[in-house]
């Protein structure tokens, strides 16, 4: 039964994500194997090269994460900064 | 007598009759008055339909263009939508009061002229502002007179550019510009307020997601894209349109990353998203300006629904902080179903609406190599699947379970959602009908090998990204501050001061003034000492400062500014 106490829906268990890992892995490294067979050249050169959307959007995304991780550290407050309740 | 049978006049007639009729007929009124708008609005042909005069203008309501009806069909499509989402759940005046916004949202389309234009632009500002005040709580009050100054002081600042550039040219016909004098500057500052340009991007997050669920999901859709509308007919090719919109792009990101609240990320991936679009209008190309079209067009759906599956979470458990969610997908799946697909139509995936039309701008950028340009797109359309694509659902719908078990979307909110979330997938998978369209001629195709492939590694690695950080991620309750923390604290301490050194000072120097007046038997008061009652009245008035009197003092400088120009 869904929404039992006891939280047991396949989702969640541990079994089910590692698989959903493995899956995801499988498909990552078939995006890039994919790139061997259809060749294609970037606009630029550098965006050709086997796997330069793979580390690219990877990399963007580590950098963004620290961005923000460091603003963030500057930037954040309570929420009831202006003093208002918020609901 | 046909051409005054326009759709907005259609939607603006409609909204007495949502107040005053009840039950069946009410309902009847909200669905079909937004389809026969969206039948109107192909009715319009291309050029003026109807002119007058005004003074020496040439007044135009009506004027038809490919990318008029676009824009026009799009929104009120919207309406529709977002009808059928609210009409049982919202109060009748919401929907009225949205109703008349979107109204105001297809005047803007098809003014043919500046003067109508604004008329409509103001129009738009007033009952967006009652939009949000319909959220009802305090909050939305505050939020939503920040709102409120915020467009008037943005609307002020169009009208004095429209003002100038009329006593300029004597005309007032909408045509392409370039920002190169006063009132063209003026013009596009005032447009650029809407589209939540840098240095007011915060008004939008500040206030969207203080609104009612049913109420974000129509501030989502109209303001900022009827801004884009105008920007690409009357900036296209503006050059600072570049980097303030690489600066929204990234802005977007950011905040939208460090928020907790569900529907603030969403406000936040709209300064995101309106960020390509007028990053495109600044490439200015035909196809730049095609994808920014397309891009509206599609954004405009999958926010909506992104908004509505957010919208339906907040209804059902009063929730919208990350922090207290997690887990829905077990109660609420087409909840969830569609805000996935909205999460992955914002992301660009292939066969989702947004990777035909973003990839659009991506090539313009690539045509003109702009190299930069090019790739801090790229870069923000992984962080887009980092922030909105996948953060968004994860921290709602999976993540922990939070032990809420809420019941799935009414029917009519579910119908809408999957509404549009069938529009994002056919307009992924069949997108030559929304390119057939576009403004200008289309010559693009989105799903070649090397660009599905790209994009995917791009996304799929993101969400590795994601995942493998997810310890940093850690949602906080907090809020984060932006550049209206000048405006909403700042400015406030410092009119303080200034209040408390005046009247220091006043005291101070009356003080001195009794004592070397002391040969008069006036009483102290008379002379100048401030009673409490005085005192308190002031202050009141400083703290007001900000809004009744910027509005003065705005109205002062306008005419002064056409009482010198005429003369």
């Amino acid at each position: 039964m869904v929404g039992s106490i006891k939280d047991d829906h396949w989702l969640e268990r541990p079994k089910t994500i590692k698989r959903l890992w493995y899956g995801f892995v499988i498909l990552l490294l078939l995006s890039v194997v994919a790139q061997l067979f259809i060749g294609g050249k970037g606009y630029f050169g550098i965006d050709g090269w086997i796997g330069f959307g793979a580390g690219f959007g990877f990399l963007a995304c580590v950098v963004m994460v620290i961005t923000a991780k460091i603003l963030g550290k500057v930037l954040k407050r309570e929420e009831s900064f202006y003093g208002e309740s918020d609901d | 007598m046909i051409e005054w049978l326009s759709p907005t006049m259609v939607l603006l007639a409609s909204t007495p009759l949502i107040g005053l009729l009840r039950g069946h007929f009410r309902a009847t009124v909200i669905l079909v008055a937004p389809l026969i708008s969206l039948w109107l609005v192909w009715q319009v042909p291309d050029g003026v339909v109807m002119a007058l005069s005004f003074f020496e203008y040439r007044i135009e309501p009506i004027e038809g263009s490919a990318l008029r009806r676009l824009f026009a069909t799009i929104f009120a499509l919207m309406t529709f939508v977002g009808g059928l989402y609210a009409f049982r759940q919202s109060r009748w005046y919401e929907i009225a009061a949205g109703y008349v916004y979107a109204a105001g949202a297809i005047g803007v389309c098809f003014a043919g002229d500046l003067i109508t234009l604004f008329i409509y632009w103001e129009l738009m500002a007033l009952f967006s502002t009652i939009v949000i005040w319909c959220g009802g709580t305090s909050a939305a009050r505050q939020a939503g007179i920040r709102y409120a100054t915020m467009h008037l002081l943005g609307g002020t600042i169009l009208m004095i550019g429209i003002i100038s550039l009329a006593l300029e040219s004597g005309s007032v016909d909408i045509v392409p510009l370039r920002a190169s004098d006063f009132s063209t500057w003026m013009i596009l500052i005032g447009l650029l307020v809407n589209v939540a340009a840098p240095p007011v991007s915060a008004w939008l997050a500040d206030a969207y997601p203080e609104a009612s669920p049913t109420g974000s999901v129509f501030l989502s859709a109209f303001t900022t894209k009827t801004a884009v509308f105008t920007l690409i007919l009357m900036f296209p090719g503006e050059p600072i349109l570049i980097p303030v919109g690489l600066y929204m792009v990234m802005y977007g990101i950011i905040y939208a990353l460090l928020e907790n609240d569900a529907r603030r990320i969403l406000a936040y991936s709209i300064v995101n998203q309106v960020g390509f679009m007028v990053c495109a209008i600044g490439i200015g190309t035909e196809l730049a300006l095609n994808g920014a079209a397309a891009h509206a067009f599609a954004h405009i759906i999958y926010k909506a629904l992104l908004f509505m599956s957010a919208g339906v979470v907040v209804y059902r458990t009063g929730i919208s902080k990350c922090t207290d969610l997690g887990g829905l997908f077990r109660t609420m799946p087409i909840t969830m179903v569609c805000g996935v697909i909205g999460a992955l139509a914002i992301s660009g995936f292939p066969l989702t609406s947004g990777f035909t039309t973003k990839t659009m701008i991506s090539q313009a950028a690539a045509n003109e190599s702009l190299v930069a340009v090019y790739f801090l797109l790229a870069a923000a359309s992984a962080g887009v699947f980092l922030h909105a694509g996948i953060k968004f659902p994860w921290f709602v719908f999976f993540q922990k379970d939070s032990g809420l078990r809420p019941k799935d979307a009414p029917w009519n909110m579910s119908a809408a959602m999957i509404l549009f979330a069938a529009l994002c997938i056919f307009i992924g998978v069949f997108p030559e009908l929304l390119y057939r369209h576009l403004p200008y001629a289309v010559d693009f195709n989105a799903y070649t090998p090397t660009k599905v492939i790209y994009y995917l590694q791009l996304l799929m690695f993101s969400g590795l990204a994601f995942f493998l950080l997810l310890p940093l991620m850690r949602r906080t309750r907090t809020i984060s501050l932006d550049i209206d923390w000048l405006w909403r604290v700042a400015l406030v301490a410092l009119s303080r001061n200034l209040s408390s050194w005046v009247q220091a000072t006043t005291v101070h120097l009356n003080t001195r003034r009794v004592r070397w007046l002391g040969q008069f038997n006036e009483r102290p008061s008379e002379l100048g000492y401030v009673t409490r009652k005085q005192k308190v009245l002031r202050i009141d008035l400083w703290r007001n400062w900000s809004i009744g009197s910027t509005a003065l003092w705005i109205a002062v400088l306008l005419i002064s500014y056409v009482a010198i120009y005429v003369t």
